[in-house]
């Protein structure tokens, strides 16, 4: 086999694979992506029932309520819009009202969240980007409101 | 005065590598040998300086100097003295920090261990190696400076983030950095063959011990990060595909890959330019993990505070670095010579085919981890890619790799015999398929992939077994001839099969944990019993208990197995005062290699209080093969041949006196 046709041979077979993974990654891509929506864009996009994503903004203050079975429900609110929002099981240690919080699951047709996945933040100090993003855009982010909070914690 | 030496120390560090930037590669141009030697002195001068500055961050951060800002950021006084030391590193500043200390300590061995090396090729690479380090050296300074001051200074510090108070980051980062800055020294040697355009066996012979041993330390970080993350996380996950991980998985992924190809060029003289390429393309991920995971546009408990100038910085370094070395091979990678010829049914056949779905993997991964910021700052439309589009992907690909993998060692070099290792195979070709049997009767016929999952494991440990079986002639031959074959075997295939074996265990692990784990999720009163897999779990109550810098609540549960007790369970939830915080320490309880695994959620006024339980099937076997594959590569890194030196490059023409 001279030079030439081994590197055929090679070149060939890297294409071939790369094409698999190609043909692979657009497919999981249409598949399995998760978009994230602040509680205005779901009040004003009209999404679909049943699509999967994930939204994110602060924990409404007085809006949460412990049922049995672990059951639990809560508002999330970027301070214009809100969306009620269902899940059974134990939230994170740092979920509080009026801290930012992430939940992923479908939306109903009534307009209610089921959520599937609750996260909160990983540490006292900062916000989830995702939810700073969305409380910008509503207007009601404050810049250097994480700055003064670590200031008068020394 | 101690941070002030630390900062000066680092300074001089800066002042050394800029001297070692340039000198060694005029004296490799001009054949000067002292200035070629001097890199040896400066690389060992600056593991001095950059451990000095460490050494004195870390007495700033033991005696709890609360005038240095960093310190009042992550520490505080009444931590145990093992958090205060590992504080030194669990921020961004320190972290960068252990970074050039690590990046220095393997220049320095190069100094000190690489006298068999060419004098030039030496000078080369350790002159690259000092690039990197200032490139690094002049961030911390600029943009990361851990020593600087605060005043007046407050009398308390405000300590470590407490999810970081584990034995985990003791160990976690040092070994990761080991495994990620590692990877540099292939990268230098890259370079340094592209700059001297001159290429060769024993190149590979140098680079792959530096390589394995990086390898050995981000496999041992990985599995270490994933247990963490396992046991302290309170949800039972042992990966997320997290960018995070997937920064590390990365390196992992083409490391893995550059081992596998330093083998053929070191054995048969080929694939040369795809090798100096992959050594690039490895410590380039390496920078990217770190660009990702240090310039802020990720959140997660890794990133720690932020400042975009630093990730503009950290930019600015990753396009100089990537840019200028894949500049660089894409002027110099023809004047490597081409080597040996193979046919594509040989072992370097089933290499580049390991080496071609290895880097394929790995860049679903990066598409994975890098589409979500592209089309966020391209479009601003946020999504997340999770676990399910990497199962979709990574899954298929790596999987046929592992099919492949009993093949590679039994064919032979030049030209193999498909067919023939099939015939060799055929005992492990048995048991996966037992295996499958077995596993798709014990699950009741449910689905087809976790038992696809266990067959396929149990047909690469034995395809492991199988390849030292026909090297030693097991079963074939007297058993006094197959102790003298298994002792006069080389370390280094011992070491193959130990790392193949280790993979497939941990294959085995992610199929029994993901697919037969169950779990329940409940709220529990003092007496009452929970039962999961035939294991009864009763709540014994909630005890309050004081802690060094938290308070602690102690659940105690009484575990039993069809009556019989088999021990107790403690889960517990950690108050930090200092951070307004609360921790979970979930109770582990091995039961083979499964585990039972309890964690605590919130408690109620009535005196119940909401737990997770998961039983995992096998989970144990995850981490244990990634210490089996380190393992492998311990016995590969103890062989004969990288221990007797590398042999002398293929000879040079004869200097042509000077005219």
């Amino acid at each position: 086999m001279t030079r030439k046709q081994r590197r055929l041979i090679l070149i060939g077979a890297s294409l071939g694979v790369l094409g698999i993974a190609l043909a692979l990654v657009l497919s999981a891509m249409s598949s399995s992506i998760v978009f994230f929506q602040s509680p205005t864009d779901v009040a004003t996009e009209h999404l679909a029932p049943g699509t999967r994503i994930r939204i994110g903004g602060l924990v409404k203050p007085g809006s949460v309520e412990r049922g049995a079975d672990l059951r639990i429900s809560f508002k999330v609110t970027d301070g214009k819009n809100d969306v009620p929002v269902h899940y059974q099981g134990i939230v994170p240690d740092l979920f509080r009202e009026g801290q930012g919080v992430v939940a992923e699951g479908k939306l109903e047709p009534g307009g209610m969240f089921t959520a599937d996945t609750v996260l909160a933040k990983h540490d006292e100090r900062y916000m989830p980007k995702e939810v700073v993003d969305a409380l910008k855009k509503s207007g009601r982010w404050q810049e250097g409101a994480e700055q003064a909070a670590k200031g008068a914690m020394r | 005065m101690i941070p002030e030496l630390g900062h000066y120390a680092l300074v001089l560090a800066l002042a050394l590598g800029l001297v070692q930037s340039v000198a060694p590669v005029i004296g490799a141009r001009r054949g000067d040998a002292v200035l070629m030697r001097l890199a040896n002195s400066t690389a060992l001068m600056q593991f001095v300086f950059v451990a000095l500055s460490f050494l004195a961050l870390t007495i700033c951060y033991v005696t709890s100097d609360f005038s240095v800002r960093t310190v009042v950021e992550n520490s505080n006084s009444m931590m145990p003295v093992i958090y205060k030391i590992s504080s030194v590193w669990g921020n961004h500043e320190g972290s960068m920090l252990l970074w050039v200390l690590i990046l220095s300590l393997f220049g320095a061995a190069v100094a000190l261990f690489g006298g068999n090396l060419p004098a030039s090729l030496k000078a080369n690479a350790l002159a690259v190696q000092s690039w990197i380090a200032c490139a690094f050296y002049l961030f911390i300074l600029l943009t990361s400076n851990p020593f600087l001051r605060l005043f007046p200074a407050p009398a308390q510090g405000q300590s470590l983030n407490p999810i970081l108070q584990d034995p985990g980051l003791a160990v976690h980062p040092p070994l990761l950095y080991l495994g990620y800055v590692g990877f540099s020294m292939a990268f230098s040697f890259a370079i340094a063959a592209l700059i001297e355009g001159r290429i060769d066996a024993a190149w590979a012979r140098w680079v792959r011990p530096w390589t394995l041993a990086a390898w050995m330390c981000l496999t041992l970080g990985i599995a270490g990060g994933s247990y963490w993350a396992y046991y302290t996380l309170g949800w039972g996950g042992f990966w997320f595909w997290d960018p995070v991980e997937n920064a590390s998985l990365m390196p992992w992924l083409a490391g893995t890959a550059l081992l596998h190809t330093a083998v053929v060029m070191e054995k048969r003289n080929a694939l040369k330019i795809w090798t100096i390429l992959l050594a690039i393309l490895t410590f380039s991920l390496s920078l990217i993990g770190t660009f990702l995971v240090r310039s802020g546009v990720l959140t997660s408990v890794h990133s720690f505070a932020n400042d975009p100038r630093r990730g503009v910085f950290i930019l600015a370094i990753l396009v100089l670095f990537i840019g200028g070395s894949l500049t660089l091979f894409a002027w110099r990678a023809s004047v490597l010579k081409q080597g040996g010829l193979f046919a594509p049914i040989s072992r370097e056949g089933a290499l580049v085919f390991n080496n071609l779905f290895l880097t394929t993997s790995c860049l679903t991964v990066l598409v994975g981890t890098l589409y979500p910021l592209a089309l966020e700052s391209l479009t601003g439309t946020k999504i997340t890619v999770g676990g399910p589009f990497f199962n979709l992907t990574f899954g298929p690909l790596f999987l046929t790799l592992m099919f492949a993998m009993p093949f590679g060692p039994l064919l032979a070099w030049k030209r193999g015999d498909i067919l023939g290792a099939a015939q060799r195979l055929m005992a492990a070709f048995g048991v996966g398929l037992v295996a499958v049997g077995v596993a798709f009767a014990i699950e009741g016929g449910t689905s087809l992939l976790a038992p696809f999952g266990v067959g396929l494991a149990f047909y690469v440990m034995v395809g492991a077994l199988v390849d030292i079986a026909e090297r030693t002639g097991l079963l074939r031959m007297p058993l006094a001839t197959v102790r003298a074959r298994a002792a006069g075997m080389p370390r280094s295939a011992w070491g193959t099969a130990v790392a193949h074996f280790g993979i497939a265990m941990t294959l085995l692990g992610i199929v029994g944990a993901a697919a037969w784990g169950t779990e329940r999720i409940i709220e529990i009163k003092p007496s009452q019993t929970v039962s999961l897999s035939g294991y009864e779990l009763r709540y014994e109550g909630l005890k309050q208990m004081p802690g060094p810098n938290y308070t602690e609540e102690v659940g105690t549960f009484t575990v039993h197995k069809g009556g019989v007790p088999v021990g107790v369970m403690h889960p517990s939830k950690r108050s930090f005062a200092s951070r307004d915080m609360t921790t979970n320490e979930a109770a582990l309880m091995a039961r083979g290699p499964g585990q039972l695994y309890l964690s605590l959620g919130d408690s109620k006024p009535d005196g119940s209080i909401a737990i997770r339980l998961y039983y995992k099937p096998m989970v144990l076997l995850i981490w244990l093969g990634g210490v089996v594959m380190m393992l492998g590569g311990a016995l590969s890194l103890s062989d004969r041949r990288l221990r007797v030196g590398a042999p002398k490059p293929a000879a040079k023409p004869a200097l042509q006196p000077a005219e």
